[in-house]
């Protein structure tokens, strides 16, 4: 057992603390490109419909109201859309050519973003300074998680504590590994947002020395189960931002179809609610196996540690309960009926599933794995 | 993850709610009529058997139930459970006389084995078995069974393009189609080439079958989990036993202070093989002002025998590493301090003298201490207070436990004397004491006042009820013994789930054809197009793929396929000119 280092926890608590500022700023940015980018997309939607409206008129047809045109359009840009390889039941034909979106959306009459979500050839300076910061602060975050770990001489996630601060790194971590593959910027001020609070909630609530870990804890299967369970959870995060926003993407969708007012105009930033299903659906499959493997290695510890591979413990309740829940998101893809916003709202509620497991139930149920470091 | 769509086509659902949705809201009202007016052919037991059956199996039903399973596990997180810890149960329903009586008709202090938990698992897995087999006999027969004919409009298909091999590269559409068929099956594809020799040859190909497959053994898997856990709840045992230093636990029966037979158990299973506790040893925190004095390490050694003439091992007993012994794990799971004492009664005889265990109450070790003494003559005698390791007194005169470590071990108790109750054959609480019967010797408030002692002190009792003496302490730990034969088997079907988890999820069933026909300017023309079955968006990429080795085979060079000119399908006649000018609209749009 390596010894305590007050010195390397106090280093710790400095980063985190910078991080969380960097973070601030971070999330600015983000807000800051939302807005600004959805005026800007606002304006070209509004000169290509003025340029088409006329065009139209020109064409001696029935004077079409640039709205209308728009909406009509609207319909159609989910079916030109990449990324519609949708689950079955869905009237969209099966294709799973990623680049085809681009000419529909960026002309001015898609109401949405690229479904395949790569970059595009806009510059969007504040979304560019906004994830420069993330990195910066997720560098400094990097730095608190590893003084931490160096302070406490074990791997730090221990308490609650640690589970909120190295959770939050991870959650920012894997936002900035998928942003390299694809634009996601769109879930920035959610993802960093989340970081913030998170942090903060570790600084306020749970605020806990550099110390060594009850008996209990002391097993490799503490760096195994937990990090895979945080590393879902990250990517649980990522979906349930994608559902919330499928959710209202599909609702603007309709109402925009419909031939309605766009009130959420920051949603151009955002894919359409098919894309958006597709890619959380991938992301979901992933976080699945990865949940799989938290239930599996915690019933092999729990076995090594308390005797039984299984005793309905109310944290394994709850972790089996999360896996049902997206086990059942899973078929719902493949359900008639059930596809889409019911899908989204599951995958919503096995979300709402892990924050309650991770915060209501360490906390306040009793239960074997009831020494979080409280 | 897997559609049930095939199947749900074969077994068109009687209910209502498939005509009815699809149909308008004015044509609803003209159907609701014709329903009532038509005469519904009776079932019959073996229809009405046949339609439950089909209801049970639907895709839909099983998630139903599985989200059903998922709310109905939480009340046992909610609500002490029997299981886990009988009196907190107990004590729950007396706290609160006016639900708790309730909940326990609804057993909801025992939700993983009550009636209506039960019946949701087993129907959700006579639902899985219900979708498994079929699905697993129409799979075995895909397996067996050539790839689906070539379709006549491949442009029609999600992925879809076209090559032209110039004339004088001499690749007749047969020998076009040969080599097709070959990159295809080296791809891993299972390929089967149509009329060769005639016009228009083609192949059809299809891989991906693992992908079914993994998804059959994951399900089927978590049967074998569930029979698993059934068995070691059958065949299974588990007890507990407390050792004080210098103690040894034989596997026996009477060796248990706690004993769970499975429904299944037999006693003569127990191997009797012996563990003796030699020394148990803490390690307490002394580095962090935030978890000073918490325990860090504890340490237990240990001598095993695997029967009773086998020879003496040493081993270490620790938290997370259990030692194994005849077939069954010890796992410790608890610790504290046994005090060492001699007690005299009123004639002068030693009536009682060991390690007395102090159970665990509050921080530092602050444990309580009952001592009955049965063999205590003329009167039967016993004791009630606590252990203090490091003992301080506040002002107010509380006493706590400063440390966990023995700096200043204390034992403050009071006496009674009387009839203990225990020659009536009702069975007590070894750690509970009922003074209603009992008279009391020492006691704050009495004159005698209370026993305090230290480490080698003797108390005398008034009265001449005898005397007892604080020797010393010891420690003792709490083991859990289990034994469990399905344990084995339910890791090796969660292992085998999750390989059937992620091959379901990341193998990909694709079905390829390609057709080839020769242009009446000597050019070979060449179509292809995929299908995926089920989710998959690495068809493009696929469609690349296959598109580039046919290419490479043919040296066609890099050649942009939308730039083929629209007549380039091997269907240069007048009823396809419509779909080639289709096809390249979609290649167009695919790239």
């Amino acid at each position: 057992m390596l010894p305590i280092n007050e010195t390397m926890g106090a280093y710790s608590e400095l980063f985190m603390l910078l991080a969380a500022g960097t973070y601030t700023v971070a999330f600015i940015a983000f807000a800051w490109d939302l807005a600004k980018s959805s005026k800007m997309l606002r304006a070209v939607d509004l000169k290509a419909a003025a340029a088409s409206g006329a065009a139209e008129a020109e064409a001696s047809r029935l004077p079409v109201a640039a709205g209308a045109r728009t909406g009509a359009a609207a319909g159609t840009a989910d079916r030109a859309d990449a990324d519609v390889s949708g689950p079955a039941g869905r009237a969209e034909r099966p294709s799973s050519s990623v680049t085809a979106a681009a000419p529909a959306s960026t002309t001015g009459v898609g109401q949405t973003a690229d479904g395949g979500m790569r970059y595009g050839a806009e510059r969007r300076a504040p979304a560019r300074v906004a994830v420069a910061l993330t990195v910066l602060g997720a560098a400094i975050h990097a730095a608190g998680v590893l003084t931490r770990a160096l302070g406490a001489g074990r791997v730090p996630w221990g308490n609650m504590y640690e589970f909120l601060t190295t959770g939050a790194f991870v959650a920012v971590a894997v936002f900035l590994l998928v942003l390299i593959r694809r634009d996601l910027r769109f879930l920035g001020t959610f993802v960093v947002g989340l970081a913030i609070i998170m942090q903060v909630a570790a600084a306020v609530a749970y605020w806990t020395p550099v110390g060594h870990l009850v008996p209990a804890l002391q097993s490799y299967w503490l760096i195994i189960h937990v990090s895979i369970a945080v590393l879902s959870s990250a990517l649980f995060t990522l979906t349930f931002a994608m559902s919330v926003l499928q959710l209202l993407q599909s609702h603007r969708q309709k109402t925009v179809a419909a031939g309605g007012g766009d009130k959420l105009g920051f949603m151009r930033l955002v894919p359409s609610a098919l894309s958006l299903e597709n890619l959380s659906y991938r992301i979901n499959a992933i976080a699945f196996v990865g949940w799989t493997f938290t239930l599996m290695f915690g019933a092999i510890w729990a076995e090594k540690a308390w005797g039984r591979f299984w005793g309905w413990d109310t944290k394994e309740v709850w972790t089996f309960v999360i896996w049902v829940v997206y086990a059942g998101y899973l078929h719902a893809r493949a359900t008639r009926g059930w596809t889409g916003t019911r899908a989204a709202w599951l995958s919503i509620v096995g979300y709402l599933c892990v924050v309650f497991n991770f915060t209501i139930v360490n906390q306040f149920f009793n239960g074997l794995h009831s020494y979080s470091g409280l | 993850m897997s559609e049930r769509v095939n199947v749900e086509k074969k077994t068109p659902a009687p209910g209502p709610e498939t005509g009815a949705a699809t149909t308008p809201a004015n044509g609803k009202k003209a159907v609701a009529a014709a329903k009532t007016e038509a005469v519904l052919p009776a079932l019959g037991p073996l229809g009405m058997l046949r339609w439950a059956w089909t209801q049970l199996t639907s895709m839909r039903t099983a998630l139903f139930l599985l989200l059903l399973l998922a709310v109905a596990a939480v009340p046992g997180s909610l609500f002490p459970q029997r299981p886990a810890n009988p009196s907190v149960v107990t004590q729950y329903i007396k706290d609160h006389p006016d639900y708790g009586k309730i909940l326990d008709s609804l057993q909801l202090y025992d939700v993983y084995s009550s009636a209506w938990f039960s019946a949701i698992y087993i129907l959700l897995f006579i639902s899985l078995i219900g979708c498994v087999v079929p699905r697993a006999i129409a799979h075995y027969k895909a397996m067996r069974s050539q790839p689906p004919r070539t379709p006549a409009r491949l442009s029609r298909l999600p992925e879809y393009g076209t090559l032209v091999i110039p004339a004088d590269a001499g690749v007749p559409a047969s020998n076009a189609i040969s080599d097709a068929a070959t990159l295809l099956k080296k791809r891993g594809y299972r390929v089967d080439v149509r009329d060769r020799d005639g016009a228009r040859p083609s192949v059809g190909a299809e891989r991906g079958f693992l992908k079914e497959v993994g998804n059959l053994v994951f399900h089927t898997s978590l049967i074998g989990v569930l029979v698993s856990v059934a068995i070691g709840g059958l065949f299974g045992y588990s007890g507990q036993r407390i050792l004080v230093e210098g103690d040894t636990f034989v596997n026996t029966l009477v060796g248990y202070d706690q004993f769970t037979p499975g429904t299944n158990f037999q006693s003569s299973r127990l191997q009797p093989y012996s563990v003796q506790l030699d020394k148990f040893q803490v390690t307490f925190d002394r580095e962090s002002r935030g978890k000073f004095g918490q325990p860090i390490d504890f340490t237990a050694d240990v001598t095993t025998k695997e029967s009773p003439d086998a020879p003496a091992k040493k081993e270490v007993l620790k938290v997370n590493e259990p030692v194994s012994l005849g077939g069954t794990s010890m796992y410790l799971t608890g610790n504290g301090y046994a005090p060492v004492v001699t007690i005299r009664d009123g004639a002068g005889n030693i009536s009682l003298q060991g390690p007395v265990v102090a159970k665990l109450q509050g921080d530092n070790y602050y444990s309580s201490v009952v001592i009955k003494v049965p063999d205590a003559k003329p009167e039967q005698l016993a004791f009630a207070g606590f252990f203090l390791p490091t003992a301080f007194i506040t002002e107010e005169g509380v006493s706590f436990s400063g440390d966990p470590e023995l700096m200043n071990p204390q034992l403050t108790l009071n006496s009674y004397y009387g009839d203990l109750g225990l020659d009536h054959g009702v069975p007590q609480n070894v750690f509970e004491l009922d003074v209603k019967e009992l008279s009391p010797l020492n006691a704050r408030d009495l004159d005698a006042k209370g026993i305090v002692l230290a480490p080698g002190m003797t108390h005398t009792l008034p009265d001449g009820k005898g005397s007892i003496s604080f020797d010393g302490v010891k420690r003792y730990i709490g083991v859990d013994i289990h034994h469990n034969p399905g344990q084995l088997y339910a890791l090796i079907f969660a292992l085998l789930a999750v390989a059937g988890l992620v091959t379901s999820l990341y193998v990909n069933r694709r079905r390829v054809w390609v057709r080839t026909g020769t242009h009446s300017d000597g050019r070979t023309m060449v179509e292809y197009g995929l299908l995926a079955r089920g989710e998959d968006h690495r068809l493009a990429g696929e469609a690349a793929a296959i598109r580039k080795l046919l290419a490479g085979q043919w040296q066609l060079g890099g050649e942009d396929p939308s730039a083929a000119p629209d007549g380039a399908s091997p269907e240069p006649t007048e009823a396809d000119s419509i779909q080639s000018t289709a096809g390249s609209s979609e290649s167009k749009k695919d790239q």
